[in-house]
């Protein structure tokens, strides 16, 4: 069975995702890979070792930056090309995107963030993530090609080298095609991300009032963390939504997260559930947090957090 | 200008989701109803856009009988007309909802003009497809980009702006245009009682909606196997913070 797998990049950076991408493609069939824009075409080499027997680079004037339109033209009329039995990405914002659009063009099912791909001659059996992770969906898709995208961090990316090759492809692009393309960037500043964060210390319902969250800066700030919050913070304009972990904020995969007046509701819990350890400061013995997490402290967070905080400067001396 | 805003009605779960007997649906006995966060951010937004650059807003949702509460909560924050393609309740699957969405659209604009910018939210809450609107977009011939945070409609040209890892990319799309929504673009207002009352009024249409079911068919719904719980409880109140540090030290993030 020919597989091929759709490489994210930014500008010619690779997108780590895409590696689990090409992991989960291999227990599928022989892979092929297809990396859009000039900019990739150094990704072949490290393509080749996590296994794509060969790499479709994509190559037209109208693909030097991302552009979820144009990224879709070229891929469907690649997989026209190449006629794959399975197209696959990594269930990121980008990958989804542009398989959506293969899906819209060829008119065909795409079932987004898979955990467990069972093909057969008939129907593929597939188990998905629905509810950001916290329900997990078993459909049926009929399609003379199969559409996936894996779910983000459920498979681990290893690597397999095999002899590869590359082959050119330009597609048949109109200008209208790149009318959704990237026209400028703001840049981030640089320093410490939520997403990046090695230690998170996130506030909920419990801190209060946008004061409260003083004492969880002062921690974060002690650990070289960021502080993050529930929704039920954002809501109340006590944060802004960028600080927000969640299901519809930042899903969070740090060291340590410190969970401190968060009742660990479905839509909080999924954005947080990566993190290494989690340690929830709660009043509430009973809190799904303090049932969820590793470690817990019962008490006010508004005393403990800056007790802690005081611990830790008094142990540097 | 004319912004259309597709909402879809979702149960608001705590900290558990419970299944039906049947497998086949998320029991909502003892839960409310909501729109999906990143929509009703994107209600919020068409709202806005209406109040800087003056036209209405519509608001569309293709579910059940019930759906009207989301369209009538839509209405009550300033939304002008409301529609529902009404269903049985069922789960449709994603090509079947762009295609009766679509089908929708394409009517409501040959009575009412065209729409300048149509609203998605980024993926719905719960069965979180990813791709309703882009099908919807591609069926309509229009520009799409998801993921958007940022919506700023100049002359022709709407620019949005979308978070990524290395920084907020911005696009220009000329109107019409179809733009994915993410929760964070504005903080969603409350209804005013006034809203409310008015929105009670509002005179919500429906259309049958004709679609075919795609190619993905929904068997069950299961809950993830739960991990043991075993948390360490290293104390109350600010004593524990001793213990708290130790733990620190020993996972290595105290440096």
């Amino acid at each position: 069975m020919k597989v091929l797998v759709l490489i994210e990049h930014d500008r010619g950076a690779l997108a780590s995702a895409s590696l689990e991408a090409l992991t989960a493609a291999r227990s599928l069939g022989s892979v092929q890979a297809v990396t859009i824009g000039a900019a990739a075409d150094p990704l072949a080499a490290v393509l080749a070792e996590h296994g794509a027997r060969v790499v479709h680079q994509v190559h037209h004037d109208l693909l030097t930056d991302y552009g979820p339109e144009a990224w879709g033209d070229s891929l469907a009329q690649l997989v026209w090309a190449i006629d794959p039995q399975v197209v696959l990405a990594c269930g990121t914002d980008r990958g989804n995107e542009v398989m959506a659009h293969l899906a819209a063009i060829t008119d065909l099912p795409f079932v987004a963030n898979c955990l467990e791909i069972m093909p057969t001659d008939g129907p593929w059996s597939i188990t998905r993530v629905r509810w950001g992770g916290s329900l997990l969906e078993q459909c049926t898709v009929s399609s003379g090609r199969t559409l996936l995208s894996v779910a983000h961090h459920a498979v681990e990316a290893s690597p397999a080298p095999v002899e590869s090759s590359t082959e050119s492809f330009t597609p048949d692009l109109s200008p209208s095609s790149a009318r959704s393309q990237v026209r400028t960037r703001v840049e981030r500043a640089a320093g410490v991300t939520l997403a990046t964060a090695p230690v998170v210390v996130g506030g909920g319902r419990g801190v209060g009032s946008p004061e409260g969250f003083a004492p969880l800066e002062e921690l974060a700030g002690l650990l070289g963390g960021v502080v993050g919050c529930s929704r039920a913070v954002t809501n109340n304009g006590w944060r802004n939504h960028t600080d927000q972990v969640g299901q519809t904020g930042t899903r969070i995969a740090p060291d340590l997260y410190f969970a401190c007046g968060i009742s660990g509701a479905i839509q909080h819990w999924v954005g947080a559930m990566a993190s290494k350890k989690i340690l929830a400061i709660n009043t509430d013995p009973e809190a799904n947090m303090v049932a969820k997490a590793d470690y817990a402290v019962i008490g006010d967070l508004h005393q403990v957090v800056p007790a802690i905080s005081a611990e830790i400067r008094r142990r540097r001396g | 200008m004319r912004v259309l805003v597709c909402v879809k009605r979702v149960p608001a779960p705590g900290a558990k989701i419970n299944i039906t007997a049947d497998g086949l649906a998320v029991d909502t006995a003892y839960l409310a109803f909501t729109t999906s966060p990143h929509e009703e951010c994107a209600v919020e937004e068409a709202v806005q856009l209406v109040e800087r650059h003056g036209g209405e807003s519509t608001v569309l949702t293709l579910g059940p009988a019930e759906a009207d509460e989301q369209l009538r909560y839509a209405a009550s924050l300033g939304v002008t007309k409301a529609v529902l393609l009404p269903t049985d309740g069922g789960d449709w699957d994603p090509q079947r909802t762009a295609r009766a969405l679509t089908e929708a659209i394409l009517s409501i604009e040959a009575a009412d003009g065209a729409f300048d910018l149509i609203l998605f939210g980024n993926e719905s809450a719960d069965s979180g497809g990813f791709q309703v609107g882009v099908r919807v977009a591609r069926a309509l011939g229009r520009p799409v980009v998801n993921g958007i945070k940022g919506i700023d409609v100049g002359d022709g040209v709407v620019t949005a702006k979308r978070e990524a890892e290395a920084g907020m990319e911005v696009y220009e799309l000329p109107m019409p245009a179809v733009l994915g929504v993410k929760e964070g673009i504005n903080l969603p207002r409350y209804p005013t009682l006034k809203g409310r009352l008015a929105s009670k009024k509002v005179d919500v249409g429906h259309l049958e909606p004709h679609a075919e079911p795609g190619g993905q068919s929904l068997v069950t719904l299961a809950r993830p196997a739960e991990q043991v719980s075993s948390t360490v409880i290293l104390g109350s109140g600010p004593e524990a913070a001793t213990a708290v540090v130790d733990l620190l030290e020993e996972l290595g993030v105290l440096k």
